[in-house]
Protein backbone atom coordinates (compact mmCIF):
# COMPACT_ATOMS: atom_id res chain seq x y z
CA UNK A 1 0.00 0.00 0.00
CA UNK A 2 1.66 2.84 -1.22
CA UNK A 3 2.51 5.67 1.85
CA UNK A 4 1.78 9.35 2.07
CA UNK A 5 2.26 9.68 5.85
CA UNK A 6 4.62 7.64 8.41
CA UNK A 7 4.61 7.39 12.02
CA UNK A 8 7.75 6.95 13.63
CA UNK A 9 7.34 5.18 16.76
CA UNK A 10 10.60 5.50 18.67
CA UNK A 11 13.13 8.11 20.09
CA UNK A 12 16.57 9.60 19.53
CA UNK A 13 18.94 8.73 16.61
CA UNK A 14 16.79 6.09 14.98
CA UNK A 15 14.17 8.50 15.09
CA UNK A 16 15.88 11.35 13.60
CA UNK A 17 17.77 9.09 11.04
CA UNK A 18 14.21 7.83 10.02
CA UNK A 19 12.52 11.16 9.27
CA UNK A 20 15.56 12.11 7.24
CA UNK A 21 15.23 9.35 4.48
CA UNK A 22 11.25 9.65 5.24
CA UNK A 23 11.56 13.12 4.09
CA UNK A 24 13.92 12.78 1.37
CA UNK A 25 11.19 10.28 -0.13
CA UNK A 26 8.47 13.10 -0.04
CA UNK A 27 6.43 11.75 3.03
CA UNK A 28 4.81 13.87 5.46
CA UNK A 29 6.31 12.21 9.28
CA UNK A 30 4.15 12.33 12.47
CA UNK A 31 6.62 11.40 15.77
CA UNK A 32 5.37 9.78 18.77
CA UNK A 33 6.39 11.36 21.60
CA UNK A 34 7.04 11.14 25.34
CA UNK A 35 6.17 14.14 27.71
CA UNK A 36 10.01 14.64 27.99
CA UNK A 37 10.78 14.11 24.63
CA UNK A 38 8.65 16.79 23.37
CA UNK A 39 11.45 19.24 22.28
CA UNK A 40 14.00 16.38 20.78
CA UNK A 41 15.68 17.25 17.42
CA UNK A 42 13.27 14.51 16.24
CA UNK A 43 10.47 16.20 17.51
CA UNK A 44 11.71 19.17 16.05
CA UNK A 45 12.51 17.69 12.21
CA UNK A 46 9.10 16.00 12.06
CA UNK A 47 5.72 17.70 10.34
CA UNK A 48 3.69 16.74 13.61
CA UNK A 49 4.16 15.08 16.60
CA UNK A 50 1.89 12.82 18.88
CA UNK A 51 2.63 12.75 22.68
CA UNK A 52 1.59 9.20 23.76
CA UNK A 53 1.94 9.02 27.35
CA UNK A 54 4.36 10.34 30.17
CA UNK A 55 8.31 10.01 30.17
CA UNK A 56 8.74 6.10 31.81
CA UNK A 57 8.52 3.68 28.26
CA UNK A 58 5.89 1.59 29.34
CA UNK A 59 3.67 4.37 29.36
CA UNK A 60 4.65 5.95 26.06
CA UNK A 61 7.03 3.84 23.43
CA UNK A 62 6.09 0.70 24.79
CA UNK A 63 2.56 1.74 24.76
CA UNK A 64 0.78 -0.22 21.98
CA UNK A 65 -2.66 1.00 22.06
CA UNK A 66 -1.65 4.98 22.20
CA UNK A 67 1.16 4.58 19.36
CA UNK A 68 -1.25 2.65 17.16
CA UNK A 69 -4.11 5.63 18.07
CA UNK A 70 -1.85 8.45 17.38
CA UNK A 71 -1.30 6.66 13.98
CA UNK A 72 -4.96 6.09 13.30
CA UNK A 73 -5.61 9.85 14.78
CA UNK A 74 -2.83 11.43 13.09
CA UNK A 75 -3.62 10.34 9.47
CA UNK A 76 -0.88 7.56 8.74
CA UNK A 77 -0.71 5.07 6.24
CA UNK A 78 2.17 3.23 8.12
CA UNK A 79 4.31 2.65 11.22
CA UNK A 80 7.95 2.66 11.17
CA UNK A 81 9.17 0.99 14.72
CA UNK A 82 12.93 1.82 14.44
CA UNK A 83 14.93 -0.17 16.44
CA UNK A 84 14.27 -1.30 20.69
CA UNK A 85 10.86 -0.97 21.98
CA UNK A 86 8.32 -2.87 19.98
CA UNK A 87 10.18 -3.28 16.77
CA UNK A 88 10.42 -7.47 17.53
CA UNK A 89 6.92 -7.61 18.90
CA UNK A 90 4.79 -9.58 16.95
CA UNK A 91 1.49 -8.37 18.55
CA UNK A 92 2.46 -4.74 18.25
CA UNK A 93 2.79 -5.55 14.13
CA UNK A 94 -0.46 -8.06 14.24
CA UNK A 95 -2.35 -4.75 15.76
CA UNK A 96 -0.87 -2.01 13.70
CA UNK A 97 -1.53 -3.72 10.23
CA UNK A 98 -5.75 -4.71 12.46
CA UNK A 99 -5.70 -0.55 12.10
CA UNK A 100 -5.43 -0.59 8.35
CA UNK A 101 -1.49 0.66 8.83
CA UNK A 102 1.17 -0.75 7.20
CA UNK A 103 3.65 -2.32 9.28
CA UNK A 104 7.62 -1.51 8.03
CA UNK A 105 8.95 -5.01 8.46
CA UNK A 106 8.50 -8.67 8.05
CA UNK A 107 5.09 -9.85 8.95
CA UNK A 108 4.54 -10.73 12.49
CA UNK A 109 4.89 -14.76 11.98
CA UNK A 110 8.74 -14.24 11.33
CA UNK A 111 9.02 -11.77 13.88
CA UNK A 112 7.36 -14.78 15.78
CA UNK A 113 9.34 -17.27 14.47
CA UNK A 114 12.81 -15.49 15.40
CA UNK A 115 11.75 -14.83 18.42
CA UNK A 116 11.09 -18.01 19.56
CA UNK A 117 14.88 -19.28 19.65
CA UNK A 118 14.13 -22.87 19.13
CA UNK A 119 11.89 -22.53 16.68
CA UNK A 120 14.67 -20.08 14.90
CA UNK A 121 17.15 -22.36 15.32
CA UNK A 122 15.06 -25.14 13.50
CA UNK A 123 14.65 -22.80 10.58
CA UNK A 124 18.16 -22.13 10.40
CA UNK A 125 19.31 -25.36 10.22
CA UNK A 126 16.29 -26.21 7.59
CA UNK A 127 18.14 -23.36 5.56
CA UNK A 128 21.28 -24.87 5.83
CA UNK A 129 22.83 -22.16 7.71
CA UNK A 130 25.79 -23.37 10.07
CA UNK A 131 24.79 -23.69 13.46
CA UNK A 132 26.61 -25.18 16.90
CA UNK A 133 26.62 -28.43 17.86
CA UNK A 134 23.90 -28.77 20.63
CA UNK A 135 20.47 -29.72 21.21
CA UNK A 136 19.11 -27.65 18.10
CA UNK A 137 16.12 -27.28 19.17
CA UNK A 138 14.48 -27.33 22.97
CA UNK A 139 16.14 -29.42 25.03
CA UNK A 140 14.63 -32.72 25.96
CA UNK A 141 14.61 -36.32 27.49
CA UNK A 142 15.38 -37.12 31.01
CA UNK A 143 18.63 -36.56 33.14
CA UNK A 144 20.49 -39.33 31.40
CA UNK A 145 20.04 -37.74 27.78
CA UNK A 146 21.11 -34.87 28.45
CA UNK A 147 24.14 -35.74 30.54
CA UNK A 148 24.51 -38.11 27.51
CA UNK A 149 23.94 -34.82 24.78
CA UNK A 150 26.56 -32.65 26.64
CA UNK A 151 28.90 -35.12 27.08
CA UNK A 152 28.81 -35.21 23.10
CA UNK A 153 28.93 -31.16 22.84
CA UNK A 154 31.59 -30.89 25.27
CA UNK A 155 32.03 -28.45 27.78
CA UNK A 156 32.34 -25.34 28.75
CA UNK A 157 28.29 -25.01 27.39
CA UNK A 158 25.58 -22.80 27.67
CA UNK A 159 21.54 -23.19 28.32
CA UNK A 160 19.78 -20.73 26.69
CA UNK A 161 16.20 -19.94 27.36
CA UNK A 162 13.97 -19.81 23.76
CA UNK A 163 12.14 -17.30 24.74
CA UNK A 164 15.29 -14.95 25.52
CA UNK A 165 17.59 -13.58 22.67
CA UNK A 166 19.98 -10.28 22.93
CA UNK A 167 22.12 -11.82 25.66
CA UNK A 168 19.45 -12.27 27.78
CA UNK A 169 18.34 -16.23 29.71
CA UNK A 170 21.82 -17.25 28.98
CA UNK A 171 23.71 -19.44 31.65
CA UNK A 172 26.99 -21.41 31.53
CA UNK A 173 28.31 -24.79 32.79
CA UNK A 174 31.68 -25.48 32.90
CA UNK A 175 31.71 -29.03 34.38
CA UNK A 176 29.18 -31.88 34.45
CA UNK A 177 28.40 -31.59 37.95
CA UNK A 178 26.67 -28.22 37.66
CA UNK A 179 24.64 -29.38 34.45
CA UNK A 180 21.54 -30.65 35.92
CA UNK A 181 20.93 -28.05 38.48
CA UNK A 182 21.62 -25.71 35.66
CA UNK A 183 19.24 -26.70 33.38
CA UNK A 184 16.65 -26.73 36.40
CA UNK A 185 17.60 -23.13 37.11
CA UNK A 186 17.41 -22.16 33.63
CA UNK A 187 14.18 -23.53 32.95
CA UNK A 188 12.46 -21.60 35.94
CA UNK A 189 14.18 -18.75 35.27
CA UNK A 190 13.08 -18.75 31.73
CA UNK A 191 9.53 -19.48 33.00
CA UNK A 192 9.39 -16.80 35.43
CA UNK A 193 11.04 -14.13 32.94
CA UNK A 194 9.66 -15.20 29.75
CA UNK A 195 6.74 -17.00 30.43
CA UNK A 196 8.30 -20.25 28.41
CA UNK A 197 10.27 -22.90 30.16
CA UNK A 198 11.68 -23.92 27.21
CA UNK A 199 15.77 -23.87 26.95
CA UNK A 200 18.26 -25.54 24.24
CA UNK A 201 22.07 -26.44 24.77
CA UNK A 202 24.56 -25.40 22.79
CA UNK A 203 28.58 -25.85 22.93
CA UNK A 204 29.99 -22.43 24.30
CA UNK A 205 32.75 -20.95 22.16
CA UNK A 206 35.09 -19.07 24.20
CA UNK A 207 37.04 -15.75 22.46
CA UNK A 208 34.50 -15.58 19.98
CA UNK A 209 33.91 -13.12 17.18
CA UNK A 210 30.26 -11.42 16.50
CA UNK A 211 29.94 -11.15 12.53
CA UNK A 212 26.50 -10.73 10.91
CA UNK A 213 25.05 -10.32 7.52
CA UNK A 214 22.41 -7.63 6.67
CA UNK A 215 19.64 -9.30 4.64
CA UNK A 216 16.99 -7.68 1.94
CA UNK A 217 13.56 -9.16 1.24
CA UNK A 218 10.49 -8.19 -0.74
CA UNK A 219 9.20 -11.88 -0.83
CA UNK A 220 10.49 -12.99 -4.09
CA UNK A 221 13.89 -11.28 -4.69
CA UNK A 222 16.10 -11.88 -1.10
CA UNK A 223 19.83 -10.46 -0.93
CA UNK A 224 22.46 -9.63 1.02
CA UNK A 225 24.56 -6.12 1.86
CA UNK A 226 27.47 -7.53 3.28
CA UNK A 227 28.77 -8.32 6.82
CA UNK A 228 29.96 -7.00 9.60
CA UNK A 229 31.93 -7.58 12.36
CA UNK A 230 30.55 -6.32 15.93
CA UNK A 231 32.78 -7.74 18.37
CA UNK A 232 33.72 -4.68 20.56
CA UNK A 233 30.86 -5.43 22.97
CA UNK A 234 30.70 -4.50 26.94
CA UNK A 235 27.83 -6.04 28.65
CA UNK A 236 26.88 -8.46 25.60
CA UNK A 237 26.37 -4.41 23.92
CA UNK A 238 27.76 -3.79 20.92
CA UNK A 239 30.17 -0.49 20.76
CA UNK A 240 32.15 -0.59 17.69
CA UNK A 241 31.01 -2.43 15.03
CA UNK A 242 32.77 -2.34 11.65
CA UNK A 243 31.79 -3.71 7.92
CA UNK A 244 33.04 -5.38 6.16
CA UNK A 245 34.14 -8.46 9.30
CA UNK A 246 37.92 -8.55 8.85
CA UNK A 247 40.15 -11.16 9.15
CA UNK A 248 37.48 -13.50 8.20
CA UNK A 249 38.19 -16.67 5.39
CA UNK A 250 36.47 -16.15 1.89
CA UNK A 251 35.08 -19.76 2.27
CA UNK A 252 33.40 -18.21 5.93
CA UNK A 253 31.91 -14.69 4.30
CA UNK A 254 30.98 -16.43 1.55
CA UNK A 255 28.62 -19.03 3.56
CA UNK A 256 27.56 -16.72 6.28
CA UNK A 257 26.15 -14.36 3.18
CA UNK A 258 24.84 -17.14 1.08
CA UNK A 259 23.20 -18.85 4.07
CA UNK A 260 21.71 -15.44 6.10
CA UNK A 261 20.20 -15.21 1.88
CA UNK A 262 19.27 -18.87 2.05
CA UNK A 263 17.24 -18.73 5.88
CA UNK A 264 15.55 -14.65 4.69
CA UNK A 265 14.24 -17.11 1.46
CA UNK A 266 13.07 -19.73 3.65
CA UNK A 267 10.73 -17.79 5.39
CA UNK A 268 9.95 -15.53 2.77
CA UNK A 269 11.30 -12.27 4.37
CA UNK A 270 10.25 -9.00 3.44
CA UNK A 271 11.83 -5.56 4.82
CA UNK A 272 15.52 -5.78 6.28
CA UNK A 273 16.71 -8.16 8.79
CA UNK A 274 20.17 -9.37 10.04
CA UNK A 275 21.81 -12.78 10.24
CA UNK A 276 23.83 -13.10 13.55
CA UNK A 277 26.76 -15.81 13.93
CA UNK A 278 29.55 -16.32 16.26
CA UNK A 279 32.82 -16.70 14.89
CA UNK A 280 35.58 -19.07 16.50
CA UNK A 281 38.58 -17.41 14.91
CA UNK A 282 40.82 -20.93 16.63
CA UNK A 283 38.28 -23.64 14.48
CA UNK A 284 37.95 -21.08 11.74
CA UNK A 285 33.89 -21.62 12.00
CA UNK A 286 30.82 -19.78 11.99
CA UNK A 287 27.63 -20.75 13.76
CA UNK A 288 24.01 -19.12 13.87
CA UNK A 289 23.21 -16.86 16.85
CA UNK A 290 19.79 -15.35 16.02
CA UNK A 291 18.29 -13.21 13.85
CA UNK A 292 17.24 -9.81 13.74
CA UNK A 293 13.96 -8.46 12.40
CA UNK A 294 14.00 -4.79 12.29
CA UNK A 295 16.84 -2.41 11.19
CA UNK A 296 20.27 -2.53 13.28
CA UNK A 297 21.44 0.28 14.83
CA UNK A 298 24.95 -0.32 13.21
CA UNK A 299 23.02 0.06 9.61
CA UNK A 300 24.89 2.56 8.75
CA UNK A 301 28.47 0.90 8.42
CA UNK A 302 26.90 -1.24 5.19
CA UNK A 303 25.31 1.97 3.93
CA UNK A 304 28.91 3.15 4.01
CA UNK A 305 30.19 0.29 2.01
CA UNK A 306 27.08 -0.50 -0.13
CA UNK A 307 26.15 3.23 -0.96
CA UNK A 308 22.59 1.81 -0.50
CA UNK A 309 19.93 3.47 1.88
CA UNK A 310 18.62 1.26 3.82
CA UNK A 311 15.77 3.15 5.53
CA UNK A 312 14.36 4.34 1.86
CA UNK A 313 14.84 0.64 0.78
CA UNK A 314 12.54 -0.34 4.10
CA UNK A 315 9.94 2.19 3.27
CA UNK A 316 10.33 1.39 -0.40
CA UNK A 317 9.98 -2.36 0.05
CA UNK A 318 6.45 -2.00 2.44
CA UNK A 319 5.02 0.66 0.20
CA UNK A 320 5.48 -1.02 -3.19
CA UNK A 321 6.05 -4.35 -2.22
CA UNK A 322 9.21 -4.55 -4.07
CA UNK A 323 13.24 -3.81 -4.04
CA UNK A 324 14.61 -3.09 -7.30
CA UNK A 325 18.06 -3.96 -6.07
CA UNK A 326 19.61 -6.75 -6.92
CA UNK A 327 22.60 -8.91 -5.82
CA UNK A 328 24.56 -8.72 -8.53
CA UNK A 329 24.11 -4.31 -8.40
CA UNK A 330 25.42 -4.40 -4.71
CA UNK A 331 29.35 -3.59 -4.77
CA UNK A 332 31.12 -3.23 -2.01
CA UNK A 333 33.60 0.00 -1.47
CA UNK A 334 36.04 0.18 1.21
CA UNK A 335 35.68 0.06 4.87
CA UNK A 336 33.43 1.40 7.41
CA UNK A 337 33.38 1.84 11.23
CA UNK A 338 31.39 2.85 13.52
CA UNK A 339 32.02 4.40 17.75
CA UNK A 340 28.54 4.36 19.70
CA UNK A 341 28.55 7.41 22.01
CA UNK A 342 26.58 6.61 25.16
CA UNK A 343 25.72 8.42 28.44
CA UNK A 344 27.64 5.83 30.46
CA UNK A 345 31.17 6.19 32.57
CA UNK A 346 33.34 3.32 31.27
CA UNK A 347 35.55 4.01 34.63
CA UNK A 348 32.73 2.92 36.61
CA UNK A 349 31.68 -0.31 35.30
CA UNK A 350 29.30 1.57 32.55
CA UNK A 351 27.10 3.20 35.09
CA UNK A 352 24.71 5.45 32.99
CA UNK A 353 25.46 8.96 33.11
CA UNK A 354 22.14 11.01 32.45
CA UNK A 355 22.12 14.88 32.84
CA UNK A 356 22.26 17.44 30.98
CA UNK A 357 24.90 18.39 28.16
CA UNK A 358 26.38 21.30 28.42
CA UNK A 359 29.15 21.08 25.37
CA UNK A 360 28.66 18.86 22.20
CA UNK A 361 30.97 19.12 19.29
CA UNK A 362 31.09 17.28 16.29
CA UNK A 363 34.35 16.40 13.58
CA UNK A 364 33.13 18.22 10.55
CA UNK A 365 34.06 17.14 6.96
CA UNK A 366 32.02 14.89 4.14
CA UNK A 367 34.33 11.98 5.55
CA UNK A 368 32.26 11.36 8.50
CA UNK A 369 28.68 11.03 9.24
CA UNK A 370 26.97 11.58 12.62
CA UNK A 371 23.97 9.78 13.73
CA UNK A 372 22.67 11.82 16.93
CA UNK A 373 19.78 12.00 18.51
CA UNK A 374 21.08 15.16 21.23
CA UNK A 375 21.26 18.58 20.32
CA UNK A 376 24.08 20.19 23.38
CA UNK A 377 21.56 21.58 25.67
CA UNK A 378 19.64 18.89 25.68
CA UNK A 379 18.90 16.58 29.00
CA UNK A 380 19.62 13.24 28.39
CA UNK A 381 16.64 11.43 30.65
CA UNK A 382 17.25 8.16 32.69
CA UNK A 383 14.26 6.78 31.23
CA UNK A 384 15.87 5.37 28.05
CA UNK A 385 18.69 3.69 26.51
CA UNK A 386 21.96 5.20 26.93
CA UNK A 387 22.90 5.58 23.47
CA UNK A 388 23.24 8.86 22.01
CA UNK A 389 24.83 9.38 18.95
CA UNK A 390 26.88 6.87 16.24
CA UNK A 391 29.75 8.61 14.71
CA UNK A 392 30.62 6.81 11.47
CA UNK A 393 33.75 6.84 8.92
CA UNK A 394 34.36 5.68 5.72
CA UNK A 395 37.86 5.04 4.31
CA UNK A 396 39.56 2.60 1.02
CA UNK A 397 40.83 0.16 3.88
CA UNK A 398 40.76 -0.83 7.65
CA UNK A 399 43.70 1.05 9.02
CA UNK A 400 42.40 4.15 6.97
CA UNK A 401 39.10 3.83 8.32
CA UNK A 402 40.66 3.18 12.34
CA UNK A 403 43.30 5.83 11.74
CA UNK A 404 39.69 8.43 10.65
CA UNK A 405 37.84 7.25 13.36
CA UNK A 406 40.65 8.39 15.93
CA UNK A 407 40.69 11.44 14.66
CA UNK A 408 36.99 11.36 14.47
CA UNK A 409 37.24 10.68 18.53
CA UNK A 410 39.57 13.41 19.09
CA UNK A 411 37.24 16.23 17.53
CA UNK A 412 34.49 14.85 19.49
CA UNK A 413 33.47 16.17 23.04
CA UNK A 414 30.33 15.94 24.98
CA UNK A 415 30.18 17.82 28.37
CA UNK A 416 28.50 17.74 31.69
CA UNK A 417 27.55 14.12 30.97
CA UNK A 418 30.12 11.07 31.27
CA UNK A 419 30.00 8.93 27.69
CA UNK A 420 31.97 6.44 26.11
CA UNK A 421 33.79 9.05 24.61
CA UNK A 422 37.11 8.45 26.64
CA UNK A 423 36.78 4.75 25.79
CA UNK A 424 36.55 4.92 22.11
CA UNK A 425 39.32 6.96 22.03
CA UNK A 426 41.51 4.30 23.71
CA UNK A 427 39.89 1.07 21.68
CA UNK A 428 40.32 2.29 18.40
CA UNK A 429 43.84 3.00 19.18
CA UNK A 430 44.82 -0.71 20.52
CA UNK A 431 46.90 -3.13 18.58
CA UNK A 432 44.41 -6.07 19.16
CA UNK A 433 41.79 -4.05 17.52
CA UNK A 434 43.98 -3.56 15.07
CA UNK A 435 45.27 -6.91 15.00
CA UNK A 436 41.80 -7.93 14.89
CA UNK A 437 42.68 -10.00 18.14
CA UNK A 438 39.49 -8.61 20.25
CA UNK A 439 36.59 -10.72 21.00
CA UNK A 440 33.21 -10.15 22.59
CA UNK A 441 34.37 -10.16 26.23
CA UNK A 442 37.44 -8.62 25.53
CA UNK A 443 37.01 -4.65 26.65
CA UNK A 444 35.55 -6.51 30.30
CA UNK A 445 38.13 -9.25 30.14
CA UNK A 446 41.41 -8.11 28.59
CA UNK A 447 41.09 -4.18 28.37
CA UNK A 448 39.50 -3.54 31.76
CA UNK A 449 40.21 -6.38 33.43
CA UNK A 450 41.73 -4.90 36.54
CA UNK A 451 38.33 -2.57 36.95
CA UNK A 452 36.23 -5.63 35.77
CA UNK A 453 37.13 -6.97 39.32
CA UNK A 454 35.92 -4.19 40.88
CA UNK A 455 33.05 -3.52 38.92
CA UNK A 456 30.36 -1.17 40.89
CA UNK A 457 27.93 -1.16 38.52
CA UNK A 458 24.31 -2.70 37.54
CA UNK A 459 23.85 -5.71 39.56
CA UNK A 460 21.93 -8.98 37.63
CA UNK A 461 18.39 -8.68 37.79
CA UNK A 462 16.03 -10.59 36.40
CA UNK A 463 13.94 -7.84 35.46
CA UNK A 464 14.03 -8.40 31.81
CA UNK A 465 14.79 -4.61 30.18
CA UNK A 466 12.28 -2.72 28.78
CA UNK A 467 13.97 -2.17 25.76
CA UNK A 468 15.95 -4.37 24.26
CA UNK A 469 18.07 -1.96 21.98
CA UNK A 470 20.28 -3.32 20.19
CA UNK A 471 22.27 -6.46 21.57
CA UNK A 472 24.41 -9.44 21.11
CA UNK A 473 22.95 -12.94 21.90
CA UNK A 474 25.81 -14.35 22.96
CA UNK A 475 27.95 -13.34 26.05
CA UNK A 476 26.51 -15.73 29.10
CA UNK A 477 26.74 -14.79 32.64
CA UNK A 478 28.41 -17.07 34.89
CA UNK A 479 25.47 -17.86 36.77
CA UNK A 480 25.52 -21.05 38.29
CA UNK A 481 24.96 -20.34 41.59
CA UNK A 482 21.78 -21.80 43.30
CA UNK B 1 16.41 6.51 62.67
CA UNK B 2 18.42 5.66 59.63
CA UNK B 3 17.10 7.49 56.08
CA UNK B 4 18.32 5.06 52.98
CA UNK B 5 18.94 7.58 50.08
CA UNK B 6 19.12 7.04 47.11
CA UNK B 7 22.45 6.85 45.06
CA UNK B 8 21.10 7.77 41.74
CA UNK B 9 18.32 8.94 39.44
CA UNK B 10 16.13 6.34 37.87
CA UNK B 11 13.30 4.98 38.60
CA UNK B 12 12.46 2.95 42.00
CA UNK B 13 11.21 -0.77 42.45
CA UNK B 14 9.87 -2.64 45.35
CA UNK B 15 10.06 -6.06 43.73
CA UNK B 16 13.01 -7.99 42.17
CA UNK B 17 10.27 -8.40 39.05
CA UNK B 18 6.73 -7.40 38.49
CA UNK B 19 5.18 -10.83 39.17
CA UNK B 20 7.56 -11.39 42.19
CA UNK B 21 6.95 -10.23 46.03
CA UNK B 22 8.72 -7.06 47.23
CA UNK B 23 12.31 -7.58 48.75
CA UNK B 24 10.76 -6.24 52.04
CA UNK B 25 7.65 -5.10 53.69
CA UNK B 26 7.12 -2.15 56.13
CA UNK B 27 7.70 -3.64 59.57
CA UNK B 28 10.11 -5.90 58.04
CA UNK B 29 13.26 -6.44 60.15
CA UNK B 30 16.21 -5.57 57.47
CA UNK B 31 20.00 -6.13 58.00
CA UNK B 32 22.71 -4.04 56.72
CA UNK B 33 23.59 -4.37 52.88
CA UNK B 34 20.20 -6.63 52.31
CA UNK B 35 19.11 -5.22 49.06
CA UNK B 36 15.54 -3.38 49.65
CA UNK B 37 14.72 -2.52 46.09
CA UNK B 38 16.15 -1.89 42.59
CA UNK B 39 16.85 1.59 40.38
CA UNK B 40 16.32 1.25 36.83
CA UNK B 41 18.36 3.78 35.10
CA UNK B 42 19.21 3.59 31.50
CA UNK B 43 18.09 -0.05 31.23
CA UNK B 44 20.41 -1.04 33.71
CA UNK B 45 19.44 -2.02 37.64
CA UNK B 46 21.09 -1.07 40.62
CA UNK B 47 20.58 -2.41 43.86
CA UNK B 48 19.28 -0.36 46.74
CA UNK B 49 20.78 -2.09 50.17
CA UNK B 50 20.18 -0.85 53.16
CA UNK B 51 23.22 1.27 55.68
CA UNK B 52 21.46 -0.34 58.68
CA UNK B 53 20.62 -2.98 60.89
CA UNK B 54 16.91 -2.74 62.70
CA UNK B 55 13.25 -2.33 61.54
CA UNK B 56 12.38 -1.02 58.10
CA UNK B 57 9.99 1.24 58.91
CA UNK B 58 8.18 2.96 55.81
CA UNK B 59 8.99 3.44 52.12
CA UNK B 60 8.88 7.11 51.29
CA UNK B 61 8.79 6.39 47.50
CA UNK B 62 6.26 4.29 45.71
CA UNK B 63 7.11 1.03 43.71
CA UNK B 64 7.33 2.47 40.16
CA UNK B 65 8.07 6.30 41.12
CA UNK B 66 11.21 8.27 39.86
CA UNK B 67 14.01 9.33 42.16
CA UNK B 68 16.86 11.37 42.19
CA UNK B 69 19.98 11.21 43.70
CA UNK B 70 19.56 12.23 48.08
CA UNK B 71 16.29 11.20 47.89
CA UNK B 72 15.22 9.47 50.92
CA UNK B 73 14.01 6.08 50.02
CA UNK B 74 12.68 4.06 53.12
CA UNK B 75 13.39 5.04 56.81
CA UNK B 76 15.03 2.17 59.00
CA UNK B 77 14.18 2.47 62.93
CA UNK B 78 18.00 0.92 64.08
CA UNK B 79 18.53 -1.51 66.64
Amino acid sequence: MPISTLLVANRGEIAVRILRSAREMGLRTVLTVSEVDRESLAAELADAVAVVGPAPAQKSYLNAEALVAAGVEHGCDAVHPGYGFLSENAAFARRVQEAGLTWVGPSPDVIDLMGHKTRALEAAVAAGVPVLAGSNGPLEGDDDAVLALAREVGYPLVIKASAGGGGRGIRLVRAEEDLLRTVDTARSEAGASFGDPTVYLERFVERARHVEVQVLGDGQTFLHLGDRDCSLQRRSQKIVEEAPAPDLPDEVRERIRDSAVNLARLCSYTGVGTVEYLYDPVRHEAAFIEMNTRLQVEHPVTEFVTGVDLVAEQLTIASTGRTELRQEDIRFDGHSVECRINAEDPEQGFMPSPGTISRLDWPEGSEYRVDTGVRSGDVVAPYYDSLLAKLIVHAEDRETAVQRMGAALAATHVEGIRTTVPLLRRLVLDPAFAAVAHHTTWIETELLSDRARDNPSGTPSDRAPDEPGDTSGETPSEGNAP
Amino acid sequence: MAEIQSPLPGVFYRRPSPDKDPFVRDGDPVETDQVIGLIEVMKQFSEVRSDAAGTLQAFEVEDGDMVNPGDVIAVVAEG
